[in-house]
């Protein structure tokens, strides 16, 4: 890989192993590799890479599953087959520069004084002049005083019939080639040794073996831990909640994990997420305390770690890198959703455990999943680009799962959100994590609670209370007959309601009405509905001690359109609860990020290898020039002739500064090329 | 080669750098001193140790192009008055941006991008007018139009820079954090490199072409701010809150400059081949850049872009170890900047050692555009990882 050629003797012989070296070192293979490291990157980039293996299936399939596995493709960058291209990559440079270094070291110290005369002419720089009456050693002073003046180097060698000045500037030029080929070599090996190779050689040799259940870390077994310095770089996490400590992190590799011991605990004393006034989070602080009993005695040492600053303790780096829950504590209400009585239970619980609790249908699981104090998301209707954010506040989403095993997601905030000028306490629903939210409205009355939704809701589902209502109410018939049958109607709409919000009351309209007719009935069955439901909330309203006398205001009206819809949705919603978060006590969490990296100074020294390598390689020039003076009949004849191997604009420049000065030094300012 | 005069009348022995330079050049290098100290003592309390460093780096680069390129004094000095200028005018408040006149037209950061658009659109069109027209005058024009927008951009950025103090102490930022504000950067430094060289080679050929490249993110850039509104200053995720930023991101955009100028001369120099050998005494192969003009400043952007890209990379991977915990984590966008460094990389072995020139290094130079342009904006829009700051 150098623009100098060495040229080998034809005589030398062909061995397999000069062969060998000859493919390994050659410009085509070179650019070859580069171009075939480069794409194979790529995949790792088209393909999330580290994800979990249920993903990947989910993804693709079974079949391209197992093929892409056994690609490494979930880790192309820890493939063995692309670690060995890297390695191939390593071994060409390493090749290339072995057998060009002799050359490049011959070229910086060689003034090759040996220059024919031809080959000078054939320079794209030259000049020729007959010089009458001058002598060659006081010509040669003249160009040696030039050289020396340019800042070159030169030697002067006699061959009897001419002499030749032979000089060079620049020399330096061809550690270029050294500096950026030695520092692909170097950062190649620091960085294969800062990879997961020893963890891959463990395995390999069946010393460790990955962990793949969910297990707590000190129920993982002895064959999936490392010691503290069994392997000398590694990068691994751990999430620690507010006064917890750990002495171990865990490194992810493939579809499980491993645990790596630490020389040391550390203790998370404190964790701050600080926000702008937007709601964009602002930083991420941690306090610890490391506790190293052999390094520091009884004396712990506090720091501080953010983002960007991480701890360096020993030779270990300890980063901000992540956040969660670590277990808050809170209040929860929940609400029958399905029952004719509204006798609501309050319960506490813990982010990340599991409740029991009783359900109006069975016994069911709730589990916490997770907590969030802010909640920054786009205003609602707000174009994509609006860039209009909203912090809607705490939340909490958890799972429920019913006796069958089947679980629900749900996400629910705990202060009401205000949507088109009105008041909702929110709750979001998904059948799978991944799915979108399916929101469900609850409007809230005037002590913006969801109590009067529900207290509503309730009462709709209590048959009894129910027939007693629609048995009180004016009627628009004395036949009590039919009086009879139409309350009948009303109880079995609102049944059908509430079981399958209005879709229901469409389809059982078509169901049983003759085509021609079902416009006209419909309708009426959506009034005879509604005017039911609004019955049903006055009473609720008047039970609440709402004074009605001026009949019913904008507010309640617009609640009960409101309560209509989300009465509509609580099919889809599919819980017999509703959960409500009455009060928290936040613990946090924070992801660390502990690495220890055994041949970073290697990398480091590569990358200043690099830097110094490419300067020179671009930016300097070896130039030569060459004085070729022959004695002749009552004068001399003086050829000079350069080159530079980089900026070939500049050095054309410099050299016809050098040969006009010349010129007129040497009293041949006609410069003249005969021959 | 033309000898001057003054080459012909050249003592002897060479001068020493310091005896070669000027009164003017001491000048020079005293403003950006008294510059740098002064900005240096004024901010003192916002500032780290790295901060003063990197202030003091700056102006020694600053110093070093002003040597080295005579034209950029003079930009920096304008940059630098109208910057100022607008910061005077601000005096403490934001707001004074839509009452202020100055400032609502001309310098406030919005006002000025919309001038620097439409200097640079205007520009483009005027090169070309120059070219096929072969008007001096034109090309002046068109060099001026440049140096223009240049300039406005450059004061937009630096007058954003102080918008975002003003907004709040903690918001505040250098103006290279997301991918509206490094389209600018990208916009104004593929402008000047174009002028370095069109200084250099004494030829405004190539001019039309280098535009269009910034044409073209001129065009994104106002469909981002107009349809998505990306002009809005954000504060920074706490990710990017570091020292490093000042100095990994421009690195950075002088590589993808270099590397887009080049990728346009590659165009013009297929396209001049293609009119040489199609219609010799056409238009096109009489106005269009020489070839050898073409191939010489392709390799000299790409080897520059590579020499930018090969540090800002390294800047990368340092800043990466500090923040996120390795210098090399195969992310998307670490894995992209390698593929574009190996790219290049390949390139310049080709043109080095096989002695490659003309029509497959042109068109290796207009693909590698499109590899550059996935890394820088192909990456943000289509995969994720660490490195997502500039999504659309």
């Amino acid at each position: 890989m150098s623009d100098t050629v060495t040229a080998r003797k034809p005589s030398q012989r062909r061995t397999l192993g000069w062969v060998l070296l000859e493919f390994l070192g050659s410009m085509n293979l070179a650019i070859t590799l580069l171009v075939v490291v480069a794409i194979a990157s790529m995949i790792g980039t088209v393909l999330q890479q580290n994800q979990p293996y249920p993903d990947y299936v989910l993804k693709f399939g079974p079949f391209w599953f197992e093929a892409f596995d056994r690609l490494g493709l979930y880790d192309v960058y820890g493939a063995v087959w692309f670690i060995a291209i890297l390695g191939f990559l390593v071994l060409s440079t390493s090749v290339c520069l072995y057998r060009q270094i002799p050359g490049m070291a011959r070229e910086m110290v060689r003034f090759r004084t040996q220059v024919r005369l031809e080959s000078l002419r054939g320079f794209h720089q030259r000049a020729e002049w007959w010089l009458p009456e001058r002598a060659s050693p006081g010509v040669l002073a003249e160009i040696t005083g030039a050289f020396r003046a340019r800042g070159y180097r030169w030697r002067i060698q006699d061959h009897g019939d001419h002499q030749v000045a032979a000089a060079m500037k620049g020399r330096y030029q061809r550690l270029g080639y050294l500096f950026t080929h030695a520092a692909v070599v170097v950062i190649g090996i620091g960085g294969l040794l800062d990879g997961n190779l020893w963890l891959k050689l463990k395995e390999w040799r069946g010393e460790i073996v990955v962990e793949t259940r969910d297990l707590a870390a000190r129920d993982v077994p002895p064959v999936s831990r490392l010691a503290p310095g069994a392997i000398p770089s590694f990068r691994g996490n751990i999430m620690l909640p507010e006064g917890s400590a750990a002495s171990f992190v865990f490194l992810r590799l493939r579809d499980g994990f491993l645990v790596q011991e630490l020389p040391f605990a550390i203790e998370l004393k404190d964790f701050q997420v600080e926000y702008h006034a937007t709601g964009q989070p602002k930083s991420f602080v941690s306090q610890v305390r490391i506790h190293d009993r052999e390094h520091l005695g009884d004396r712990p040492l506090d720091a501080t770690i953010r983002v960007n600053h991480p701890l360096i303790y020993r030779d270990y780096a300890i980063y901000q890198s992540d956040f969660g829950d670590g277990g808050s504590k809170l209040e929860l209400r929940l609400w029958p959703l399905t029952g004719g009585r509204l006798e609501p239970v309050d319960i506490k619980g813990e982010v990340g455990g599991a409740l029991k609790v009783a359900g109006p249908a069975g016994p069911l699981g709730l589990e916490l999943t997770e907590f969030r104090l802010f909640n920054l998301l786009p205003e609602p209707g707000a174009r994509p680009g609006d860039r209009k954010f909203r912090n809607f506040g705490p939340s909490v989403g958890f799972k429920a799962r019913d006796a069958t095993g089947e679980a629900r997601e749900y996400l629910n905030y705990m202060a009401p959100v205000q949507l088109e000028g009105r008041w909702f306490c929110v709750s979001g629903v998904r059948a799978r994590s991944g799915a979108e939210f399916v929101y469900l409205h609850i409007p809230v009355d005037a002590n913006n609670s969801p109590e009067r939704f529900l207290r509503f809701n309730a009462r709709l589902r209590d048959e009894e209370g129910l027939r007693a209502l629609l048995a009180r109410a004016p009627t628009p018939t004395e036949n009590p007959d039919f009086q009879h049958d139409l309350n009948q109607v009303r109880l079995n709409l609102v049944e059908l309601f509430i079981q399958g919000g209005f879709a229901a009351v469409t389809e059982r309209a078509r169901a049983v009405v003759p085509p021609d007719r079902l416009q006209e009935a419909t309708k009426l069955y959506l009034e005879i509905l509604r005017d039911t439901l609004a019955e049903v909330f006055i009473e609720v309203l008047r039970a609440e001690g709402v004074n009605l006398e001026q009949g019913v205001g904008e507010r309640e009206d617009a609640f009960f359109n409101d309560a209509l819809s989300a009465l509509a949705t609580l099919p889809v919603y599919g819980s017999p609860l509703y959960l409500q978060l009455t009060g928290f006590q936040q613990v946090e969490a924070s992801g660390l990020q502990v690495t220890h990296s055994g041949a970073v100074g290697v990398v480091y020294a590569g990358f200043a290898f690099l830097i110094i390598g490419v300067f020179l390689l671009f930016y300097t020039s070896h130039r030569r020039l060459w004085a070729w003076i022959a004695a002749e009949e009552g004068g001399s004849r003086l050829v000079l002739a350069g080159a530079g191997n980089r900026r070939q604009a500049e050095f054309a420049r410099e050299f016809a500064v050098l040969e006009a000065s010349l010129a007129r030094r040497l009293g041949a300012s006609e410069p003249r090329a005969d021959n | 080669m033309v000898v001057t005069r003054e080459a012909m009348l050249e003592p002897w022995e060479q001068p020493a750098f310091w005896r070669r330079l000027t009164i003017w050049d001491a000048l020079w290098t005293l403003l950006a001193a008294v510059g740098a100290i002064y900005a240096g003592w004024f901010y003192r309390a916002e500032m780290d140790g790295y901060e003063i460093a990197i202030l003091f780096g700056g102006a020694l680069a600053l110093i070093a192009w002003g040597l080295y390129w005579k034209p950029a004094r003079l930009f920096t000095l304008a940059v630098a008055l109208l910057a100022l200028l607008a910061l005077w005018r601000y005096g403490t408040d934001y707001e004074s941006r839509k009452s202020v006149f100055l400032l609502k037209y001309f310098l406030e950061s919005q006002a000025a991008f919309m001038w620097m658009s439409a200097l640079y659109v205007l520009a483009t069109v005027v090169y070309f007018a120059a070219l096929f027209s072969r008007s001096e005058f034109v090309g002046q024009t068109a060099t001026a139009l440049t140096w223009s927008a240049t300039v406005l951009g450059m004061t937009g950025l630096l007058t954003r820079w102080r918008e975002s103090y003003l907004l709040g102490a903690d918001i505040g930022h250098i103006p290279v954090s997301n991918l509206y504000e490094v389209f600018i950067l990208f916009a104004l430094i593929t402008a000047l490199l174009y002028l370095f060289y069109e200084d250099r080679h004494r030829t405004r050929a190539m001019g039309g072409f280098a535009l269009l490249a910034i044409s073209g993110a001129v065009a994104f850039l106002l469909w981002y701010t107009f349809d998505r509104e990306a002009h809005h200053i954000q504060p920074l995720i706490p990710a990017l809150q570091s020292y490093w930023m000042k100095i990994h991101v421009p690195a950075n955009f002088v590589g993808y400059g270099a590397f887009a100028l080049a990728a346009m001369l590659g165009v013009a120099y297929l396209l001049r081949q293609r009119a040489e050998t199609h219609r010799p005494d056409g238009v096109l192969a009489t106005v269009l850049p020489p070839l050898e003009l073409l191939d010489d400043v392709m390799y000299k952007a790409i080897a520059l872009g590579f020499v930018a890209f090969t540090i800002a990379t390294i800047l990368g991977a340092l800043w990466a170890a500090e923040a996120w915990g390795g210098y090399w984590s195969w992310d998307p966008k670490e894995t992209w900047a390698l593929i574009v460094w190996l790219n290049y990389a390949a390139w310049l072995h080709l043109r080095l050692t096989k002695g490659w020139r003309g029509a497959p290094m042109a068109w290796w130079a207009v693909i590698g555009l499109f590899v550059t342009l996935f890394a820088f904006l192909g990456v943000n829009m289509f995969l994720s990882g660490l490195h997502s700051y500039g999504t659309l």
